[in-house]
């Protein structure tokens, strides 16, 4: 993880928070550092210590499931990589003696000498992040956890499917180390539970179950895995269809029902449940695996009242729905789970929404706390190829398989090799200034690392060579840790001949390589938003509290989108005062230029330099102006769905047939009335007609208006036909709250859908209930459809700006879970519902979002370039095109040269490397950076070499 | 490692190094700012150090 490497982040890890002083721009955070009683800077992970230290411990890390050593590291990649000792069982700090770890390591890292420190940090706001709490121990019994081994949370199960986990990735039943043959999922363990005082729903363990079933399914095809659900709450973007792939394709069991009891039968657990007509079944399987939800962190409370901020009713963080990430402590925000339970993507989201939003409070300061590393100046390499060849033993990791002396003195014996050597940990500190003072020394040009995975490492060993005066391209990385010793860790000798090998081929490779520019791109400090609705206008002002310009265009006459048709929120909130203090805000501001009834035409360049067409209608006539910017933000928003098919029929015609916003509409304002009996109708038009997809809002849509009928005339009759409740989050209390005033919801199968129909001015519908067991008639007053939604041209934009949309036209994010905001093409980022269907707050987070990630280009003034992009040779290109229509990040333009003729160019700013032009170009006329021809034949050859494989 | 500097304008602390924490630091960073980045236990990585696969790209979550 790269925060470990930035050098403006400070870990402060083992640390206690004591206290918050002063105001927004001006705090002081006391914290308490706890000693690790090892010194992390000397450190290099290696492992020993843990080896010989003769004390158990119980595995935090693998949920119990293991045993460690009180010093120890949780996980191999963890940051900081340094270990530290659990003072709750190490025996010199528990009773003053052992310490046999001090003259086992063998950098002198260990320090029982450390003692508490405490510091006073002066900073300007704060986010809170702490993440989530466990369900209580009590509550998991109630499911036999604790009494039946075999019973184990989502989160053990998670530790049994992988790889470092107790099992090394092998699903086995925790009593008798047998591979379950049956697993049973119970959803909703305190979630939606009054019992344990958790009325929310968890919104994230429907979708986890999901996954971990799947996986274990990868694991073991025999499986036979049963989910046990009350409502399936997928909710999120393409999270139907992978529910539906789960059902279909790895063939796992939903069966809609509550768990009573978990009871021990023969060597196997006994289930009994009751279905929705209220008859109880017995099932028996070998594990149970209990979905937990997502609490409040254990020391909210104390949290709280020390950072002096308030919690909402369930102890998660306090927030408004139109301030979704402000705590009630001004300059203190609120990022994840803490916020309330929600996944990995809407984290993220939080997180960089919650980084801009204390970049605009904080604007004033940009750049004072931050240091940047400077480098000495590039030499040139010369004509003479110099190679040094650093092998590494990486303690016992590679050292203890593969004879790492041996491969460095093989690579000593290479034509061009001047130096070779073997250290213990390559990437520690001290090798760090070995690596630079034997760049000197012999004067070296080129540098070949055999250790671990350039992945992780050789952005370190790069800096190494920068420090050294080097171009970071004369850098060529080996992995014999993945590829040598870990892979063939029984087979010695044929892993130390593969690491000859791949040394051999890397080594031929660097004879070839060549220094390579580093190339920026200058930057417009402006952004173009696309939308003026809720998430446009939210962008474009966290933007300019940020201190940039942007032009917010607008298609239709007015700012407001979808708010405009909005009365409230579910919360209550009014939307037109959020539509009143936005608009408002973004008229008065200076660096916001607003463009109504104007739309785009025409867009060119790339990130830093976009330079568009914006077409604006005045009266009959229309005006373009040309406008340059850096960034783009699309905002274009989405609207209620007219369905084509409603239940698996035509739509039904009828004056008392309406949508719930036009149902809104009509409840909204002093003098409106209930109507006497409605039927709301869930998924009309979603999830199988003609969407495929969950809008997500629509079950909230319908306790919203069920809740304002109820206030209105509470004699109302309210009936919701739905397929699955998915009053994800906090939402759960309002859905309770309807039925406990009455409001009857009756679930319907897809198999057994109720069907509509209109004689005359009346409306009648048929259902089956499955609690009454008996087909229904209604004829209500009124019959409400929720509808869905659709985004708003996101085809026609998509070709303009060449962005992928998925199947259900909703904009393709660059990656799901990390980067949830940008695009695949650089420089334009998505919020609100182009992404997909949310309600306000999340559109409202994702929007700062999505100006916090776009003003990170604007920040820098430039864009830095990998130098390892594509290169074409317009001497040798035939002007085909065909890489510019394959490139997936729009990186190659066909140019007009002077003489007329049309050549292939790469915008190096947007290229990403992949090296698909290079592969497909029908002349050869395109190489990669760092991956010529010759360079990549070089190593084939010399892998291929006999007399050197035999040696 | 030698970041001792106590005094900082434009720094911003981020209190627990989960994937939320975690995002939130490098954004600010990147957005010109310093960070301290507070976290109780002994590595930052939170919750999702501890899960296998994520959904649905089955990226290792490390």
């Amino acid at each position: 993880m790269e925060a470990g490497r930035s050098p403006n982040i400070e870990i402060l890890s083992n640390a206690d928070f004591l206290g918050l002083e002063g105001k927004p721009g001006a705090f002081t955070a006391k914290v308490r550092l706890r000693p690790r009683y090892i010194n992390a800077d000397k450190c290099t992970a290696c492992g020993l210590c843990t080896r010989y230290c003769p004390r158990h411990l119980v595995d935090d890390y693998n949920e119990g499931l293991a045993i460690t050593r009180p010093i120890h590291i949780d996980y191999p990649q963890a940051v900081p990589a340094s270990y530290f000792i659990d003072p709750r069982a190490c025996l010199h700090l528990q009773h003053g003696t052992c310490q046999i770890c001090v003259p086992v390591c063998r950098s002198k890292a260990i320090d029982f000498g450390q003692q508490p420190e405490e510091r006073a940090l002066q900073v300007g706001a704060v986010i809170m992040s702490p993440g989530f709490g466990r369900i209580s121990e009590e509550t998991l019994a109630k499911f036999g956890f604790g009494k039946h081994p075999d019973v184990v949370t989502s989160i053990e199960f998670e530790r049994l499917l992988n790889p470092s986990g107790p099992f090394k990735g092998e699903v086995r039943c925790i009593s008798d180390k047998r591979h379950p043959h049956r697993i049973a999922f119970i959803q909703c363990v305190g979630s939606r539970d009054l019992g344990c005082d958790n009325g929310y729903c968890s919104s994230v363990c429907c979708m986890y179950a999901i996954k971990e079933a799947m996986v274990a399914k990868e694991h073991d095809p025999e499986v036979e895995i049963t989910i046990y659900y009350m409502d399936m709450r997928t909710q999120g973007k393409d999270f139907d269809a992978a529910r539906r792939r789960a059902e279909e394709q790895f063939g796992i069991k939903f069966v809609r029902a509550r768990v009573a009891d978990v009871m021990p039968w023969n060597d196997q657990l006994r289930l009994t449940y009751a279905t929705l007509s209220g008859s109880h079944h017995f099932e028996p399987f070998d594990m149970v695996v209990l979905s937990v939800g997502l609490e409040a962190p254990k020391d909210a409370k104390g949290l709280a009242s020390t950072a002096g901020f308030e919690l909402n009713q369930y102890d998660f963080c306090k927030t408004s729905t139109f301030a979704p990430l402000a705590t009630t402590r001004p300059g203190v925000l609120v990022a994840g789970a803490f916020h309330g339970p929600k996944d990995i993507p809407e984290s993220v989201t939080q997180s960089s929404a919650a980084a801009g939003l204390a970049a605009g409070l904080l604007r004033t300061q940009r750049g004072q706390g931050t240091v940047t590393k400077s480098y000495p100046a590039e030499q040139n390499p010369g004509e003479e190829v110099r190679i040094g060849v650093f092998v590494c033993h990486c303690g016992i990791n590679i050292g203890g398989v593969v004879d790492v002396p041996g491969v460095a003195k093989y690579a000593g014996g290479m034509e061009d090799v001047v130096y070779y050597t073997e250290s213990l940990y390559s990437c520690s500190q001290d090798a760090q200034e070995a690596i630079k003072e034997k760049i000197r020394q012999h004067n070296l040009n080129r540098v070949v690392v055999a250790a671990c995975s350039p992945r992780t490492h050789e952005p370190l060993f790069q800096e190494t060579l920068k420090d050294a005066g080097l171009n970071r391209c004369l850098f060529e990385m080996v992995n014999i840790r993945d590829q040598c010793s870990w892979v063939h860790a029984n087979e010695p000798e044929a892993a130390t001949a593969k690491s000859r090998d791949l040394v051999r081929m890397a080594v031929a490779k660097a004879r070839h390589i060549k220094p390579l520019p580093e190339q920026t791109v200058p930057v417009t400090p402006k952004a173009l938003v696309l939308g003026g609705g809720v998430a446009g206008m939210t962008a474009a002002l966290n933007l300019a509290e940020q201190g940039f310009e942007s032009f917010l265009i607008e298609k239709s006459g007015q700012l407001g989108g979808n708010l405009l048709k909005l009365d409230r929120t579910l919360q209550g909130d009014k939307a037109a005062d959020l539509l009143k203090e936005l608009s408002a805000a973004v008229k008065k501001h200076k660096l916001i230029t607003v463009l109504t009834n104007s739309e785009l035409a025409e867009v060119n360049g790339f990130v830093g330099n976009f330079t568009s067409m914006v077409r604006t209608a005045n009266g009959k006539k229309a005006s373009e102006q040309s406008i340059s910017h850096g960034v783009i933000i699309i905002a274009t928003g989405g609207r209620e769905h007219v369905p084509a098919r409603v239940l698996g029929k035509e739509p039904v015609a009828s004056k008392k047939i309406v949508t719930q916003q036009a149902l809104e509409q009509q409840l909204a304002g002093g003098k409106a009335k209930a109507p006497a009996s409605v039927v709301m109708v869930q998924c009309a038009g979603s999830r199988g007609d003609d969407l495929a997809y969950c809008s997500k809002v629509c079950c909230n849509h319908a306790v919203k208006n069920a809740l304002r009928i109820k206030a209105l005339d509470p004699a109302s009759q309210v009936v919701v036909l739905y397929r699955e409740m998915r009053t994800y989050g906090f939402a759960e209390d309002l859905y309770r709250q309807a039925r406990e005033q009455g409001v009857i919801f009756i679930p319907y199968a897809t198999d057994r859908m109720p069907e509509i129909s209109a004689k005359g001015s009346k409306v009648r519908i048929d259902f089956y209930d499955p609690i009454l067991q008996d087909q229904v008639t209604m004829e209500p007053e009124l019959l409400a459809l929720s509808v869905g939604i659709v985004p708003e041209g996101t085809k026609e934009l998509s070709k303009l700006l060449k962005i992928p949309v998925n199947a259900d036209d909703f904009y393709l994010e660059a990656h799901v879970k990390l980067r949830p905001v940008e695009l695949p093409v650089s420089g334009v980022y998505v919020c609100g519902l182009a992404h997909s269907p949310k309600p306000i707050e999340e559109t409202i987070v994702q929007a700062q979002a999505a100006a916090a990630k776009a003003a990170i280009p604007l920040v820098k003034g430039h864009v830095e370039v990998e130098p390892t992009v594509s290169h074409v040779d317009q001497e040798i290109c035939i002007g085909c095109s065909l890489c510019t229509s394959l490139c997936p990040y729009q990186a190659i333009q066909m140019v007009q040269l002077e003489n007329k003729q049309r050549r292939a160019q790469t915008i190096v700013a947007s290229c990403k490397g992949c090296g698909i032009c290079a592969s497909h170009c029908p002349t050869f006329a395109i190489s990669m950076g760092g991956f010529t021809d010759q360079q990549i034949s070089s190593q084939i050859e010399a892998f291929g070499r006999e007399e050197n494989r035999n040696d | 490692m030698a970041k001792a500097k106590q005094e900082r304008a434009g720094s911003v602390m981020v209190l627990g190094g989960g994937v939320a924490g975690i995002q939130a630091a490098l954004d600010l960073t990147q957005l010109g700012y310093y960070v301290y980045l507070v976290e109780k236990s002994a590595a930052i990585g939170g919750a999702m150090a501890q899960l296998d696969k994520t959904f649905p790209t089955n990226d290792c979550s490390l």
